[in-house]
């Protein structure tokens, strides 16, 4: 897969209640979410990002709540994947459950300042900061999370192992 | 091994499991409550099979935004119940019958040591108190584990906290877990469990035991667990309905690391905006007028923070630039605290006494803050805009800090109220 848009970047601890406030948690309606996506960290987030758009962060993102309602504000206001020093494991198993991917490259958050092009390729295993010609190297999922990845989420795994056991 | 890494081997069908290993473990408990549950249910239809893979094990309790707080959480309440009712769940809890999931699962009896619970709510890591292996998830995991009874995990490594000596009056859990938090960060403990032991906790009540467990989360761990001794077993006999298994940590067990900390030098903590690690001790606070001061929550809403309470409250006012609201985190510690005379003390005080909910905690209803208004809370988190207004502030701290200073109108010591002489 390759992802391709600008950058947004943000600090370290990133938490779920500024990616998506608690007041907004009586629905899990993708597009509502997507509305008030980042509101209490960065207030023009949701009228600012384009399609495809790519969120870097420093360590710890996604900290806080298991509300699942995060990552689909952030895949539903149209973010093609996050690249951080590190996440917080909820948000991380979340992420790779519902299809919202996810990279760990600390050197690429250090080598992307926010509004260059960026560009990642899974196949090739690169991250490209086209602004300013520099490549990062991924390192792999372990293959069982892979497996989740490639067949679009956890829910597509479980049915595809259910009718696999008969 | 350590005592999760026992737990974890036994739910994965072996002998052994070592940190980084990638297992599927079978599940004794599965929960989820009225945010989490209704995407869980859409994910669980979405996978296609009929029923639920055991009706028992799966506990579902209405209690962020219940009493309904508005027509989408009451949408959301039922869209849990009718699912109740459909797949005819043993452990569905009513309002009127509930109690913050955290709280009501332990005291029903329904996790037991040696069990593996997942729960989307990440203070699921609770339960650790009980010498169980518990940790959140997301709803995504919680609908495919209705199905399949199992989950995916990564074994963590251990890191050991050994808390030596004894606490000094007025600091309880929630003090050793600020702290502890405070000198590690919010990621400290990231994907690893922490296992809690030593003189100070083999000498905590159960009520302070699942304070420190329930915050686990807020050092980016997987799971908090401590060993069952005797206070484990009072607890639980009488509770567990189904047989158990003990499970203990193995005097060579291998952990990534071990921290010691000397009680003696530990007072009480407060947490200042905006991380759970921004900890101080009391001493050092400084004057901080504020405006609610909120008892209750999964945190410290047991019958023990009740009781803390009362007795700073008891016979004096709260002050009157504040409101103080104490939230009984299940009926039966709401019923304990009518018999007791708690609640009497409480609003003779001039506070507000609610039914159970998660309410304030993440700024859902009962006691949502301004722009510009502080809170002091025995609640979990206090990142930006978690009560309320993002321009609103939130300190966290343990009972006795919080009636302490409802009565000072600001952050204040317990000793500033009842003298050091008690």
């Amino acid at each position: 897969m390759v992802y391709q848009g600008r950058a947004h970047k943000y600090g370290r601890d990133v938490d779920t209640d500024v990616i998506i406030p608690a007041r907004y948690l009586t629905t899990s309606d993708p597009d509502q979410l997507a509305g008030h996506c980042l509101e209490d960290l960065d207030p023009d987030f949701a009228s600012r990002v384009k399609l495809g758009d790519i969120l870097i962060a420093e360590e710890n993102f996604g900290c806080g709540s298991s509300r699942e309602h995060a990552p689909m504000a952030i895949k539903g206001a149209g973010v093609s994947c996050v690249i951080a020093k590190s996440f917080a494991r909820i948000f991380y198993r979340n992420a790779i459950n519902m299809g919202l991917p996810i990279f760990e490259c600390p050197e690429a958050v250090d080598g992307i300042a926010a509004g260059d092009e960026v560009r990642v390729d899974t196949e090739k295993g690169e991250i490209t900061n086209l602004t300013r010609g520099v490549v990062f190297k991924i390192t792999p999922f372990p293959p069982f999370i892979q497996k989740i990845i490639e067949r679009g989420g956890l829910i597509n795994y479980v049915r595809a192992k259910l009718k696999a056991e008969g | 091994m350590t005592i999760t890494e026992k737990i974890l081997a036994s739910h994965a069908g072996g002998d052994v499991v070592k940190p980084g290993d990638l297992i599927n473990i079978r599940l004794d408990l599965i929960l989820a409550n009225d945010v989490t549950a209704p995407i869980a249910i859409e994910k669980f239809r979405e996978i296609g099979v009929e029923r639920v893979f055991d009706k028992n094990k799966i506990v579902l309790v209405p209690d962020h935004y219940a009493p309904n707080k508005d027509i989408e959480s009451a949408r959301q309440c039922k869209v849990m119940r009718d699912f109740a009712r459909e797949q005819d769940l043993t452990n569905y809890f009513e309002v009127g019958r509930m109690g913050i999931e955290h709280a009501l699962l332990p005291e029903q009896g329904l996790v037991l040591p040696g069990d593996a619970v997942i729960g989307a709510d990440s203070h699921t890591c609770t339960y650790g108190a009980l010498g169980a292996f518990s940790t959140g998830a997301g709803s995504t995991d919680v609908g495919a584990a209705m199905a399949t009874g199992e989950v995916w995990l990564k074994v963590p490594s251990t890191i050991k906290f050994v808390y030596k000596g004894k606490l000094n009056k007025w600091v309880g859990g929630k003090d050793l877990i600020l702290y502890t938090i405070g000198k590690i960060g919010v990621d400290g403990a990231l994907y690893k469990a922490m296992e809690f032991c030593g003189e100070a906790i083999q000498r905590l009540s159960m009520d302070g035991r699942f304070t420190m467990c329930n915050m686990a989360i807020e050092a980016g761990a997987k799971s908090g667990i401590m060993a069952v001794d005797e206070t484990t077993l009072n607890y639980v006999k009488g509770r567990a309905k189904r047989p158990y298994e003990v499970y203990a940590s193995d005097p060579d067990a291998s952990y990534e690391n071990v921290i010691e900390f000397d009680v003696l030098n530990i007072e009480s903590q407060v947490a200042f905006p905006h991380l759970p690690s921004n900890t101080r001790g009391i001493s050092e606070v400084g004057d901080i007028p504020i405006d609610q001061v909120v008892i209750g929550s999964c945190t410290n809403g047991r019958l023990e923070d009740l009781r803390v309470a009362a007795e700073m409250l008891k016979g004096r006012k709260i002050h009157p630039s504040l409101r103080l609201i104490i939230i009984p985190a299940t009926q039966e510690i709401y019923r304990l605290a009518l018999k007791r005379g708690f609640t009497e003390t409480f609003v003779e005080a001039g506070a507000v006494v609610s039914t159970p909910t998660c309410g304030p905690c993440l700024g859902g209803h009962m006691g949502v803050l301004a722009e510009g208004e502080r809170a002091l809370t025995t609640t979990n988190r206090n990142f930006v805009g978690r009560m309320g207004h993002p321009e609103s502030e939130v300190y966290l701290c343990g009972p006795a800090v919080a009636a302490a200073s409802a009565v000072l109108g600001k952050i204040a010591s317990p000793e500033e109220v009842v003298g050091s002489g008690e």
